[in-house]
């Protein structure tokens, strides 16, 4: 349906164009050619009309001959559009008042009768600067590159930060951002996303993460929120996971109660040590879960830490939890086997296991050329590994290793 | 007074993505070297400096907003009645914004030279836009490469790997520097050989002479490994260095060397490290660590390296040139494989004729 709808703009530009449009495809998909042009029009460019650019649909040589009657309810017509519904891409809406000529010239019982006017007829001069031809826009295309130019909504979203390039990768986001209407739909949820504390500056992250949130109720967002906040969660709290994790809000009530209960479970922390890991690290909600329980028991079985330990790593570097098993695998290796490095101190610096191993693996290679790797506190000149993973090389140069950076890439070529 | 002329609305041309960054891109083609440490994959190095340069290129400044004329209905000023005539308004339009059109830069032509594998590090040489045909030329010219090859004495395992399934434990202590050096010499003479077969050059002639005295002969078919050149640089046992010059080689035939050498030396030895310090004139110096990959320090390692790069192509092709008059009958050229002998003979001006289309 909609493909013949597309199909008859083009069809009626030629002249003997009515011989093939039968009356059927032209009682379905017929709109009100005058005022199809009307949303480029507007007195005041800067007029925020926004809906119209949806009617644009069928363009007819015929509009040019109505000029004259449309030209004069061009004013009235444009604001009937702003009330107007915004609908389908490619088919046309339904206009609530017409002229009444349009009707009965118009009507499809006599398109055989009327003869088309030809674009080859001479008319005034008036007629012709009010005829606007601009290009039409094409009916599909793969980017929104073709439309944001003529949609007051997608002006405004990236006006916020919206990054349109990203969105229209996801199939069919694109045609729900065009399908939306600023006022009714996406005011409502920008007022929202304030009222919990998103600042501004970071709308634009976050909806380019999470343009669906636009379809979601506006009542179940509010539920859900309020569920946070009877789980003691603070403002504050809530502004932070919803700005770290945008899909937070998209998750059910009894979704989120779930997760709560598997890390509660899972971790046997106490309720607010729990409540601060997930403040810190909202992603472990919206994630999947497999790989938390499949890190856990790496940490018991293959690394053999115990469960205190690990409580004790975790609340310190919430990240481990979704790391990525064969880099732990190997970060552990390296650490443990080649530095020598006891359980009970990796535990006190977690750090280890969020840094690049290369990096560990350079310095220490250094370190041991040198002389200078002594891991045991109970020794002089102890190095921590904090101190070894954290900083960046010029510090780790100077005051650890103590040497110059150019040394420091000198040996580097030699590894 | 006339009415304006109507016109269809035509966006201005768009600016080409190049245009935007051309400064930057137009300076980035030629080549560079960067150190592949050990057990850094050859394909993510490459994906990681093509990364990086698109990061350091998308993070240009983005033009001023565009503009586009539209034509619109509005009252004529002055006058009293609703008349509607068009004005040409100047709006910006969105169409190029960043944010609509995504990064400027999806992707770069980046390629790589002689490959290193998993374990062996060392010096590597990358191409970027024009830079990757000059790599093409780089290696029609058959230049030399250095290794430092570490190797073990007492083990052998089955892919001649230290860290390798374990095959045989030897003895080593009959090994001494002497006999080390002696089987270099002869392996260094068997290549030597070797070098002069493929290259196909008729020792008889004069000139062919002064160029084997001077070291310039190269095989410029395919051909095997060949060692131009092979040392001990330290011998502490069980480990003992040796540096290389090869070219057309693998790294796992330079372990298969050591292991050979173990062999000759009644033992056995493994391979611990293969490492790259010298590809054609690019040499460690000019190697770029992994803190130093970006598009500054790039862009600065090719402009230094193009003049070397620009003498070393030229010397070698009128190399080429001179090699083929000294051709010894069926000489194929580039693209055939080393069997010349039983090719029959051509004639020396066809051989010519066949090189230099080539070339």
């Amino acid at each position: 349906m909609a493909l013949s709808a597309q199909q008859i703009p083009r069809w009626l530009n030629s002249i003997k164009l009515n011989s093939l449009i039968t009356a059927a495809q032209l009682r379905s998909h017929y709109g009100r050619p005058g005022q199809t042009l009307l949303h480029r029009l507007s007195a005041q460019p800067q007029v925020s009309s926004d809906s119209g650019f949806l009617q644009w649909g069928l363009k007819t040589f015929r509009t040019s001959s109505k000029w004259n009657s449309s030209s004069q309810c061009t004013k009235s017509s444009g604001q009937e559009i702003d009330s107007a519904q915004s609908t389908m891409l490619p088919s046309v809406s339904e206009q609530p008042q017409k002229t009444p000529n349009f009707d009965s010239e118009l009507s499809l019982e006599d398109l055989d009768d009327v003869p088309p006017l030809s674009p080859l007829q001479p008319i005034s001069e008036q007629e012709a600067v009010r005829i606007i031809a601009d290009p039409p826009l094409p009916p599909d295309s793969f980017t929104l590159r073709d439309y944001v130019d003529h949609s007051e909504t997608l002006q405004k979203l990236v006006l916020l930060g919206v990054d349109l390039s990203k969105i229209e990768k996801h199939p069919g986001a694109a045609n729900l951002l065009l399908r939306l209407d600023f006022e009714k739909d996406i005011n409502q949820v920008l007022l929202f996303l304030k009222d919990l504390g998103i600042e501004d500056s970071q709308l634009g992250a976050f909806l380019t993460k999470n343009y669906a949130i636009f379809s979601e109720d506006l009542e179940n967002l509010k539920t859900r929120v309020a569920y946070l906040q009877s789980k003691s969660f603070s403002k504050s709290d809530i502004t932070q996971m919803v700005r770290k994790a945008p899909f937070l809000l998209s998750f059910s009530v009894e979704r989120l109660d779930n997760r709560l209960g598997f890390f509660q479970k899972e971790l046997e922390l106490n309720v607010k040590k729990t409540r601060d890991l997930v403040v810190r690290l909202p992603r472990l909600l919206t994630g999947s879960l497999e790989p938390v329980k499949e890190n856990m028991k790496v940490y018991r079985l293959e690394l053999g830490f115990k469960h205190n330990e690990i409580q004790h790593m975790i609340t310190q570097i919430p990240k481990m939890l979704t790391a990525n098993k064969r880099k732990l695998t190997e970060t552990f290796d390296f650490v443990h086997n080649v530095m020598s490095i006891p359980h009970h101190i990796i535990v006190r610096f977690p750090q280890v296991f969020n840094a690049r191993l290369f990096k560990v693996k350079e310095r220490h290679l250094f370190l041991a050329y040198l002389g200078r790797a002594q891991y045991d506190p109970a020794k002089a000149n102890y190095i921590s590994l904090d101190k070894l993973v954290s900083v960046p090389d010029e510090i780790f140069c100077e005051e650890i290793a103590k040497a110059s950076v150019q040394d420091f890439e000198k040996f580097l070529k030699t590894l | 007074m006339a009415l304006p002329v109507v016109r269809l609305c035509l966006d201005p041309a768009p600016p080409r993505a190049a245009d935007m960054g051309a400064a930057g891109v137009a300076r980035l083609h030629g080549l560079f070297a960067a150190y592949k440490p050990p057990g850094l994959h050859w394909k993510h190095l490459r994906d990681t400096v093509e990364l990086q340069l698109l990061k350091g290129l998308n993070a240009r400044k983005p033009p001023a907003p565009q503009q586009r004329v539209r034509f619109l209905l509005g009252p004529v000023e002055g006058s009293e009645e609703k008349e509607l005539t068009l004005t040409a308004t100047s709006v910006p339009s969105l169409t190029n914004h960043p944010l609509v059109r995504g990064p400027a830069f999806t992707s770069l032509k980046i390629g790589m030279g002689h490959r290193l594998d998993v374990q062996a590090s060392g010096v590597v040489v990358l191409g970027v836009g024009q830079g990757c045909s000059l790599l093409t030329d780089m290696y029609h010219a058959h230049l030399t490469k250095d290794y430092t090859v570490l190797g073990l004495l007492g083990k052998a395992t089955d892919d001649f790997r230290e860290d390798g399934r374990l095959v045989e434990r030897t003895t080593y202590d009959h090994v001494t520097r002497e006999k080390l050096d002696r089987i270099l010499a002869v392996i260094q003479g068997s290549h030597q050989k070797a070098l002069v077969t493929y290259s196909n050059l008729d020792l008889q002639t004069q000139e062919a002479y002064e160029m084997a005295v001077k070291g310039l002969i190269r095989p410029m078919n395919k051909s095997p490994m060949l060692v131009t050149g092979i040392r001990c640089l330290r011998f502490a046992p069980p480990e003992f260095l040796l540096e290389v010059q090869c070219m057309n080689e693998t790294q796992k035939q330079l372990r298969s060397l050591v292991h050979e050498i173990g062999l000759e030396l009644k033992t056995t030895a493994v391979c611990s490290h293969v490492r790259r310090t010298r590809d054609g004139c690019f040499t460690l110096d000019d190697a770029l660590l992994r803190t130093q990959w970006n598009l500054n320090s790039i862009q600065d390692a090719m402009q230094a390296a193009a003049p070397r790069v620009a003498a070393e192509l030229e010397k070698n092709l009128r190399l080429r040139l001179g090699t083929q008059q000294l051709q010894g009958p069926g000489w194929q050229g580039d693209n055939e494989g080393p069997s010349p002998a039983l090719e029959g003979r051509t004639a020396g001006g066809a051989a010519v004729g066949k090189g230099q289309s080539c070339s």
